[in-house]
Protein backbone atom coordinates (compact mmCIF):
# COMPACT_ATOMS: atom_id res chain seq x y z
CA UNK A 1 0.00 0.00 0.00
CA UNK A 2 1.10 3.56 -0.70
CA UNK A 3 1.78 5.33 2.58
CA UNK A 4 1.44 8.83 1.15
CA UNK A 5 -1.97 8.03 -0.09
CA UNK A 6 -3.19 6.40 3.12
CA UNK A 7 -2.13 9.36 5.22
CA UNK A 8 -3.73 11.96 2.98
CA UNK A 9 -7.07 10.13 3.22
CA UNK A 10 -6.92 8.98 6.80
CA UNK A 11 -8.90 11.69 8.55
CA UNK A 12 -11.57 11.76 5.87
CA UNK A 13 -11.87 7.98 6.03
CA UNK A 14 -12.02 8.01 9.82
CA UNK A 15 -14.80 10.57 9.74
CA UNK A 16 -16.78 8.50 7.26
CA UNK A 17 -16.34 5.36 9.35
CA UNK A 18 -17.51 7.13 12.50
CA UNK A 19 -20.51 8.60 10.69
CA UNK A 20 -21.45 5.20 9.30
CA UNK A 21 -21.16 3.48 12.68
CA UNK A 22 -23.30 6.20 14.26
CA UNK A 23 -25.93 5.88 11.53
CA UNK A 24 -26.04 2.08 11.67
CA UNK A 25 -26.30 2.20 15.46
CA UNK A 26 -29.18 4.69 15.25
CA UNK A 27 -30.89 2.43 12.71
CA UNK A 28 -30.61 -0.60 14.98
CA UNK A 29 -28.43 -2.40 12.43
CA UNK A 30 -25.28 -2.71 14.55
CA UNK A 31 -24.51 -2.68 18.25
CA UNK A 32 -21.18 -0.93 19.01
CA UNK A 33 -20.50 -3.46 21.79
CA UNK A 34 -20.73 -6.25 19.21
CA UNK A 35 -18.20 -4.39 17.04
CA UNK A 36 -15.85 -4.18 20.03
CA UNK A 37 -16.13 -7.94 20.56
CA UNK A 38 -15.50 -8.74 16.90
CA UNK A 39 -12.40 -6.51 16.77
CA UNK A 40 -11.13 -8.14 19.97
CA UNK A 41 -11.79 -11.60 18.53
CA UNK A 42 -9.64 -10.99 15.46
CA UNK A 43 -6.96 -8.97 17.30
CA UNK A 44 -6.53 -11.38 20.20
CA UNK A 45 -8.23 -14.75 19.75
CA UNK A 46 -7.93 -15.94 16.16
CA UNK A 47 -4.57 -15.89 14.47
CA UNK A 48 -1.76 -17.94 12.96
CA UNK A 49 -1.28 -19.82 16.23
CA UNK A 50 -4.29 -21.89 15.20
CA UNK A 51 -2.54 -22.90 11.99
CA UNK A 52 0.71 -23.49 13.88
CA UNK A 53 -1.11 -26.01 16.06
CA UNK A 54 -2.37 -27.82 12.95
CA UNK A 55 1.18 -27.96 11.57
CA UNK A 56 2.77 -29.07 14.84
CA UNK A 57 0.15 -31.80 15.23
CA UNK A 58 0.83 -33.01 11.69
CA UNK A 59 4.57 -33.16 12.41
CA UNK A 60 4.07 -35.24 15.55
CA UNK A 61 1.03 -37.41 14.71
CA UNK A 62 1.24 -39.39 11.43
CA UNK A 63 -2.44 -40.39 11.56
CA UNK A 64 -3.45 -36.72 11.90
CA UNK A 65 -1.16 -35.77 9.03
CA UNK A 66 -2.69 -38.46 6.82
CA UNK A 67 -6.20 -37.18 7.55
CA UNK A 68 -5.05 -33.58 7.11
CA UNK A 69 -3.82 -34.24 3.58
CA UNK A 70 -6.89 -36.32 2.66
CA UNK A 71 -9.63 -34.29 4.35
CA UNK A 72 -8.22 -31.06 5.70
CA UNK A 73 -11.63 -29.69 6.71
CA UNK A 74 -12.25 -32.68 9.00
CA UNK A 75 -8.75 -32.73 10.45
CA UNK A 76 -8.68 -28.98 11.16
CA UNK A 77 -12.25 -29.10 12.44
CA UNK A 78 -11.22 -31.78 14.95
CA UNK A 79 -9.05 -29.09 16.59
CA UNK A 80 -12.03 -26.73 16.73
CA UNK A 81 -11.09 -24.42 13.85
CA UNK A 82 -14.18 -24.09 11.66
CA UNK A 83 -16.38 -21.56 9.93
CA UNK A 84 -16.14 -18.47 7.75
CA UNK A 85 -13.20 -18.40 5.32
CA UNK A 86 -12.15 -21.85 6.43
CA UNK A 87 -15.29 -23.91 5.91
CA UNK A 88 -13.67 -25.92 3.09
CA UNK A 89 -9.95 -26.39 3.61
CA UNK A 90 -7.16 -27.91 1.54
CA UNK A 91 -3.66 -28.53 2.93
CA UNK A 92 -0.62 -28.53 0.65
CA UNK A 93 2.53 -30.33 1.77
CA UNK A 94 5.90 -28.78 1.08
CA UNK A 95 8.77 -31.19 0.54
CA UNK A 96 12.38 -31.08 -0.61
CA UNK A 97 11.23 -31.15 -4.22
CA UNK A 98 7.88 -29.27 -4.16
CA UNK A 99 7.24 -25.79 -2.79
CA UNK A 100 3.63 -24.59 -2.53
CA UNK A 101 2.63 -20.93 -2.09
CA UNK A 102 -0.84 -19.37 -2.02
CA UNK A 103 -2.39 -16.13 -3.28
CA UNK A 104 -5.74 -14.66 -4.27
CA UNK A 105 -5.32 -12.57 -7.42
CA UNK A 106 -8.98 -11.47 -7.64
CA UNK A 107 -9.52 -10.22 -4.07
CA UNK A 108 -7.68 -11.43 -0.96
CA UNK A 109 -9.14 -14.82 0.02
CA UNK A 110 -7.30 -16.24 3.02
CA UNK A 111 -8.01 -19.00 5.59
CA UNK A 112 -9.23 -16.83 8.47
CA UNK A 113 -10.09 -19.77 10.74
CA UNK A 114 -6.48 -20.98 10.89
CA UNK A 115 -4.41 -17.86 10.11
CA UNK A 116 -6.62 -14.96 11.24
CA UNK A 117 -6.89 -11.91 8.99
CA UNK A 118 -4.30 -11.52 6.24
CA UNK A 119 -1.25 -9.25 6.48
CA UNK A 120 -1.29 -6.10 4.33
CA UNK A 121 1.30 -7.48 1.92
CA UNK A 122 -0.93 -10.47 1.12
CA UNK A 123 -3.69 -8.01 0.12
CA UNK A 124 -1.28 -5.72 -1.73
CA UNK A 125 -1.42 -5.17 -5.48
CA UNK A 126 2.22 -6.29 -6.03
CA UNK A 127 1.64 -9.67 -4.37
CA UNK A 128 -1.69 -10.27 -6.13
CA UNK A 129 -0.25 -9.26 -9.50
CA UNK A 130 3.18 -10.84 -9.39
CA UNK A 131 3.08 -14.15 -7.53
CA UNK A 132 1.37 -16.08 -10.32
CA UNK A 133 3.79 -14.80 -12.96
CA UNK A 134 7.14 -14.60 -11.19
CA UNK A 135 6.85 -16.60 -7.98
CA UNK A 136 10.58 -17.16 -7.60
CA UNK A 137 11.31 -13.41 -7.77
CA UNK A 138 8.56 -12.72 -5.22
CA UNK A 139 9.86 -15.43 -2.87
CA UNK A 140 13.35 -13.94 -3.11
CA UNK A 141 11.93 -10.70 -1.69
CA UNK A 142 10.89 -12.77 1.34
CA UNK A 143 14.43 -14.12 1.55
CA UNK A 144 13.58 -17.53 0.13
CA UNK A 145 15.86 -18.83 -2.64
CA UNK A 146 14.67 -22.05 -4.24
CA UNK A 147 16.89 -24.35 -6.27
CA UNK A 148 16.06 -24.83 -9.93
CA UNK A 149 15.17 -28.47 -9.34
CA UNK A 150 12.40 -27.54 -6.90
CA UNK A 151 8.93 -27.43 -8.47
CA UNK A 152 7.08 -24.26 -7.48
CA UNK A 153 3.31 -24.63 -7.25
CA UNK A 154 1.30 -21.41 -6.98
CA UNK A 155 -2.30 -21.81 -5.80
CA UNK A 156 -4.65 -18.96 -6.79
CA UNK A 157 -7.70 -19.13 -4.47
CA UNK A 158 -10.34 -18.40 -7.10
CA UNK A 159 -13.20 -20.31 -5.41
CA UNK A 160 -14.31 -21.04 -1.83
CA UNK A 161 -11.57 -23.55 -1.01
CA UNK A 162 -9.06 -22.11 1.42
CA UNK A 163 -5.45 -23.24 1.42
CA UNK A 164 -2.97 -23.87 4.21
CA UNK A 165 0.62 -24.85 3.45
CA UNK A 166 2.12 -27.60 5.58
CA UNK A 167 5.77 -26.51 5.74
CA UNK A 168 8.71 -28.88 6.08
CA UNK A 169 9.75 -29.61 9.63
CA UNK A 170 13.14 -27.95 10.13
CA UNK A 171 16.30 -29.86 10.96
CA UNK A 172 17.05 -29.90 14.66
CA UNK A 173 13.41 -29.93 15.74
CA UNK A 174 13.04 -33.70 15.88
CA UNK A 175 11.82 -34.86 19.27
CA UNK A 176 10.47 -31.46 20.27
CA UNK A 177 7.03 -31.37 21.90
CA UNK A 178 3.93 -30.13 20.08
CA UNK A 179 3.95 -26.92 22.16
CA UNK A 180 7.59 -26.26 21.36
CA UNK A 181 6.95 -26.85 17.67
CA UNK A 182 3.96 -24.46 17.69
CA UNK A 183 6.35 -21.67 18.71
CA UNK A 184 8.58 -22.43 15.72
CA UNK A 185 5.91 -22.25 13.01
CA UNK A 186 5.61 -18.86 11.33
CA UNK A 187 2.55 -17.42 9.60
CA UNK A 188 4.45 -16.87 6.35
CA UNK A 189 5.57 -20.51 6.30
CA UNK A 190 1.88 -21.50 6.19
CA UNK A 191 1.26 -19.13 3.26
CA UNK A 192 4.37 -20.49 1.59
CA UNK A 193 6.52 -17.35 1.42
CA UNK A 194 9.17 -18.72 3.76
CA UNK A 195 10.42 -21.93 5.37
CA UNK A 196 10.17 -22.62 9.08
CA UNK A 197 13.48 -21.57 10.60
CA UNK A 198 15.51 -24.14 12.51
CA UNK A 199 15.19 -23.90 16.30
CA UNK A 200 17.58 -21.40 17.84
CA UNK A 201 18.36 -20.05 14.39
CA UNK A 202 17.50 -16.86 12.66
CA UNK A 203 13.93 -15.59 12.84
CA UNK B 1 -16.00 -8.41 -15.65
CA UNK B 2 -12.59 -7.56 -17.06
CA UNK B 3 -11.94 -5.19 -14.18
CA UNK B 4 -8.97 -3.70 -12.38
CA UNK B 5 -9.43 -6.29 -9.60
CA UNK B 6 -8.28 -9.08 -11.97
CA UNK B 7 -4.60 -8.41 -11.30
CA UNK B 8 -2.87 -11.73 -11.90
CA UNK B 9 0.16 -11.21 -14.14
CA UNK B 10 0.16 -7.40 -14.23
CA UNK B 11 3.51 -5.59 -14.05
CA UNK B 12 4.48 -2.25 -12.58
CA UNK B 13 3.28 -2.47 -8.98
CA UNK B 14 6.78 -2.65 -7.51
CA UNK B 15 8.18 -4.77 -4.66
CA UNK B 16 6.07 -6.59 -2.08
CA UNK B 17 5.45 -4.17 0.86
CA UNK B 18 6.58 -6.52 3.64
CA UNK B 19 6.06 -5.07 7.12
CA UNK B 20 7.65 -6.69 10.17
CA UNK B 21 5.39 -7.33 13.20
CA UNK B 22 2.43 -5.58 11.63
CA UNK B 23 -0.78 -5.14 13.67
CA UNK B 24 -4.02 -6.90 12.72
CA UNK B 25 -5.61 -3.50 12.09
CA UNK B 26 -3.51 -0.46 11.18
CA UNK B 27 -5.91 2.00 12.75
CA UNK B 28 -9.01 1.77 14.86
CA UNK B 29 -11.15 2.57 11.82
CA UNK B 30 -9.99 -0.58 10.00
CA UNK B 31 -11.31 -2.75 12.81
CA UNK B 32 -14.61 -0.85 12.86
CA UNK B 33 -15.02 -1.33 9.09
CA UNK B 34 -14.20 -5.02 9.38
CA UNK B 35 -16.64 -5.53 12.27
CA UNK B 36 -19.45 -3.47 10.71
CA UNK B 37 -19.10 -5.43 7.51
CA UNK B 38 -19.29 -8.69 9.47
CA UNK B 39 -22.40 -7.66 11.41
CA UNK B 40 -24.14 -6.24 8.35
CA UNK B 41 -23.26 -9.40 6.41
CA UNK B 42 -25.04 -11.43 9.09
CA UNK B 43 -28.31 -9.72 8.11
CA UNK B 44 -28.09 -11.84 4.96
CA UNK B 45 -29.28 -9.18 2.53
CA UNK B 46 -26.56 -10.12 0.07
CA UNK B 47 -24.09 -12.96 -0.45
CA UNK B 48 -20.30 -13.07 -0.61
CA UNK B 49 -20.26 -13.08 -4.41
CA UNK B 50 -22.47 -9.99 -4.60
CA UNK B 51 -20.20 -8.36 -2.02
CA UNK B 52 -17.12 -9.06 -4.14
CA UNK B 53 -18.92 -7.75 -7.22
CA UNK B 54 -19.68 -4.58 -5.25
CA UNK B 55 -15.95 -3.94 -4.91
CA UNK B 56 -15.19 -4.89 -8.51
CA UNK B 57 -17.60 -2.19 -9.75
CA UNK B 58 -15.57 0.61 -8.15
CA UNK B 59 -14.11 3.14 -10.55
CA UNK B 60 -10.67 1.68 -11.41
CA UNK B 61 -8.78 4.82 -10.37
CA UNK B 62 -10.63 4.85 -7.05
CA UNK B 63 -9.92 1.13 -6.56
CA UNK B 64 -6.19 1.62 -7.10
CA UNK B 65 -6.08 4.66 -4.81
CA UNK B 66 -7.89 2.88 -1.95
CA UNK B 67 -6.56 0.57 0.72
CA UNK B 68 -8.21 -2.79 1.37
CA UNK B 69 -10.53 -1.61 4.14
CA UNK B 70 -11.31 1.62 2.24
CA UNK B 71 -12.63 -0.60 -0.55
CA UNK B 72 -14.73 -2.49 2.01
CA UNK B 73 -16.10 0.79 3.38
CA UNK B 74 -17.07 1.95 -0.10
CA UNK B 75 -18.71 -1.38 -0.96
CA UNK B 76 -20.62 -1.80 2.29
CA UNK B 77 -21.89 1.80 2.28
CA UNK B 78 -23.18 1.44 -1.28
CA UNK B 79 -24.78 -1.95 -0.73
CA UNK B 80 -26.57 -0.75 2.40
CA UNK B 81 -28.25 1.84 0.17
CA UNK B 82 -28.87 -0.54 -2.75
CA UNK B 83 -30.55 -3.01 -0.41
CA UNK B 84 -32.69 -0.35 1.29
CA UNK B 85 -31.11 -0.76 4.72
CA UNK B 86 -30.22 2.95 4.79
CA UNK B 87 -31.05 5.82 2.42
CA UNK B 88 -28.52 7.76 0.35
CA UNK B 89 -29.56 10.89 2.26
CA UNK B 90 -28.89 9.19 5.58
CA UNK B 91 -25.48 8.01 4.34
CA UNK B 92 -24.63 11.55 3.25
CA UNK B 93 -25.77 13.00 6.57
CA UNK B 94 -28.67 14.85 4.94
CA UNK B 95 -31.44 13.00 6.78
CA UNK B 96 -32.07 11.94 10.36
CA UNK B 97 -32.78 8.23 10.72
CA UNK B 98 -36.12 7.01 12.03
CA UNK B 99 -36.34 5.31 15.38
CA UNK B 100 -34.80 1.87 15.11
CA UNK B 101 -37.24 -0.87 14.22
CA UNK B 102 -34.58 -3.56 14.41
CA UNK B 103 -32.70 -5.38 17.14
CA UNK B 104 -29.00 -5.59 16.21
CA UNK B 105 -27.22 -8.90 16.47
CA UNK B 106 -24.80 -9.55 19.29
CA UNK B 107 -21.23 -10.59 18.59
CA UNK B 108 -22.02 -14.10 19.85
CA UNK B 109 -24.88 -14.44 17.37
CA UNK B 110 -22.55 -13.31 14.59
CA UNK B 111 -19.83 -15.77 15.64
CA UNK B 112 -22.39 -18.56 15.77
CA UNK B 113 -23.48 -17.74 12.21
CA UNK B 114 -19.83 -17.74 11.14
CA UNK B 115 -19.23 -21.13 12.73
CA UNK B 116 -22.22 -22.70 11.00
CA UNK B 117 -23.53 -22.74 7.53
CA UNK B 118 -20.80 -20.68 5.88
CA UNK B 119 -19.71 -23.23 3.31
CA UNK B 120 -20.49 -22.54 -0.34
CA UNK B 121 -20.82 -26.31 -0.80
CA UNK B 122 -24.20 -27.48 -2.11
CA UNK B 123 -25.59 -30.84 -1.00
CA UNK B 124 -26.94 -31.93 -4.38
CA UNK B 125 -26.06 -34.94 -6.46
CA UNK B 126 -24.83 -33.33 -9.67
CA UNK B 127 -22.70 -35.20 -12.21
CA UNK B 128 -19.21 -33.78 -12.76
CA UNK B 129 -18.22 -32.81 -16.31
CA UNK B 130 -14.61 -33.80 -15.64
CA UNK B 131 -12.47 -36.19 -13.63
CA UNK B 132 -8.91 -36.04 -12.36
CA UNK B 133 -6.44 -36.28 -15.24
CA UNK B 134 -8.82 -34.87 -17.88
CA UNK B 135 -7.35 -32.23 -20.19
CA UNK B 136 -9.38 -29.02 -20.36
CA UNK B 137 -9.49 -25.74 -22.25
CA UNK B 138 -10.61 -22.71 -20.26
CA UNK B 139 -13.38 -20.91 -22.11
CA UNK B 140 -12.53 -17.57 -23.65
CA UNK B 141 -15.40 -15.76 -21.97
CA UNK B 142 -15.73 -12.10 -20.98
CA UNK B 143 -18.87 -11.70 -18.88
CA UNK B 144 -19.68 -8.08 -18.03
CA UNK B 145 -20.56 -9.04 -14.45
CA UNK B 146 -18.90 -11.04 -11.66
CA UNK B 147 -16.87 -14.11 -12.52
CA UNK B 148 -14.08 -16.08 -10.83
CA UNK B 149 -12.13 -17.14 -13.88
CA UNK B 150 -9.17 -14.74 -14.17
CA UNK B 151 -8.12 -13.37 -17.54
CA UNK B 152 -4.70 -14.97 -17.34
CA UNK B 153 -6.08 -18.52 -17.75
CA UNK B 154 -8.81 -17.91 -20.33
CA UNK B 155 -8.13 -19.78 -23.54
CA UNK B 156 -5.37 -21.83 -21.87
CA UNK B 157 -4.97 -25.57 -21.53
CA UNK B 158 -4.83 -27.30 -18.16
CA UNK B 159 -5.38 -30.64 -16.44
CA UNK B 160 -7.96 -31.49 -13.77
CA UNK B 161 -6.00 -32.19 -10.59
CA UNK B 162 -8.88 -33.01 -8.24
CA UNK B 163 -12.65 -32.63 -7.94
CA UNK B 164 -13.73 -30.66 -4.85
CA UNK B 165 -17.43 -31.44 -5.20
CA UNK B 166 -20.50 -29.30 -5.82
CA UNK B 167 -20.50 -25.58 -4.99
CA UNK B 168 -22.51 -22.42 -5.64
CA UNK B 169 -21.73 -20.86 -9.04
CA UNK B 170 -20.48 -17.34 -8.22
CA UNK B 171 -21.40 -15.77 -11.56
CA UNK B 172 -25.16 -16.24 -11.08
CA UNK B 173 -25.11 -15.95 -7.29
CA UNK B 174 -23.53 -12.48 -7.46
CA UNK B 175 -26.54 -11.31 -9.50
CA UNK B 176 -29.10 -13.02 -7.19
CA UNK B 177 -29.98 -15.29 -10.13
CA UNK B 178 -29.65 -18.57 -8.28
CA UNK B 179 -26.94 -20.94 -7.11
CA UNK B 180 -26.61 -22.99 -10.31
CA UNK B 181 -24.68 -25.63 -8.34
CA UNK B 182 -21.82 -27.37 -10.15
CA UNK B 183 -18.49 -29.05 -9.54
CA UNK B 184 -15.36 -27.09 -8.75
CA UNK B 185 -11.94 -28.55 -9.49
CA UNK B 186 -8.35 -27.69 -8.83
CA UNK B 187 -6.95 -27.28 -12.32
CA UNK B 188 -3.22 -27.47 -12.99
CA UNK B 189 -1.46 -25.33 -15.58
CA UNK B 190 2.16 -25.39 -16.70
CA UNK B 191 3.78 -22.03 -16.00
CA UNK B 192 4.94 -22.02 -19.63
CA UNK B 193 1.38 -22.48 -20.91
CA UNK B 194 0.42 -19.23 -19.14
CA UNK B 195 3.61 -17.15 -19.33
CA UNK B 196 5.52 -18.51 -22.32
CA UNK B 197 8.83 -20.30 -22.83
CA UNK B 198 10.81 -18.06 -20.47
CA UNK B 199 8.90 -19.38 -17.43
CA UNK B 200 10.58 -22.28 -15.55
CA UNK B 201 9.50 -25.52 -17.20
CA UNK B 202 8.97 -27.32 -13.87
CA UNK B 203 6.71 -24.70 -12.25
CA UNK B 204 2.92 -25.05 -12.04
CA UNK B 205 -0.15 -22.99 -11.20
CA UNK B 206 -3.36 -24.28 -9.72
CA UNK B 207 -6.73 -22.51 -9.89
CA UNK B 208 -10.15 -23.56 -8.64
CA UNK B 209 -12.48 -23.50 -11.63
CA UNK B 210 -16.15 -24.41 -12.17
CA UNK B 211 -17.65 -26.71 -14.81
CA UNK B 212 -19.06 -23.69 -16.65
CA UNK B 213 -15.60 -22.17 -17.13
CA UNK B 214 -14.16 -25.12 -19.07
CA UNK B 215 -14.51 -27.42 -22.10
CA UNK B 216 -12.81 -30.77 -22.71
CA UNK B 217 -9.58 -30.47 -24.69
Amino acid sequence: MDDHHDHSHLSDTELRVRALESLLTDKGLVDPAALDDIVDHYENKVGPRNGAKVVARAWTDPAFKKLLLEDATAAIGSLGYVGTQGADMVVLENTESVHNVTVCTLCSCYPWSVLGLPPAWYKSFPFRARLVKEPRAVLQEFGLELDDDVEVRVWDSTAELRYLVLPEQPDGSEGMSEDELIDLVTRNSMIGTEKVPAPGGKT
Amino acid sequence: MDGIHDMGGMDGFGPIPIEVDEPVFHGEWEGRVYAMNTVIGAWGKWNIDAGRYGIEQMDPAHYLASSYYERWLHRTSNMLVEHDMISRDELNGDATPDDPALQPRTAEEVFELQRKNRSARVDEDIAPKFKAGDKILVRNIHPKSHTRVPRYVRGRHGVIDRDHGVFIFPDTNALFQGKKPQHIYSVRFDAQELWGPDAPSQDKLYLDLCDDYMDPA
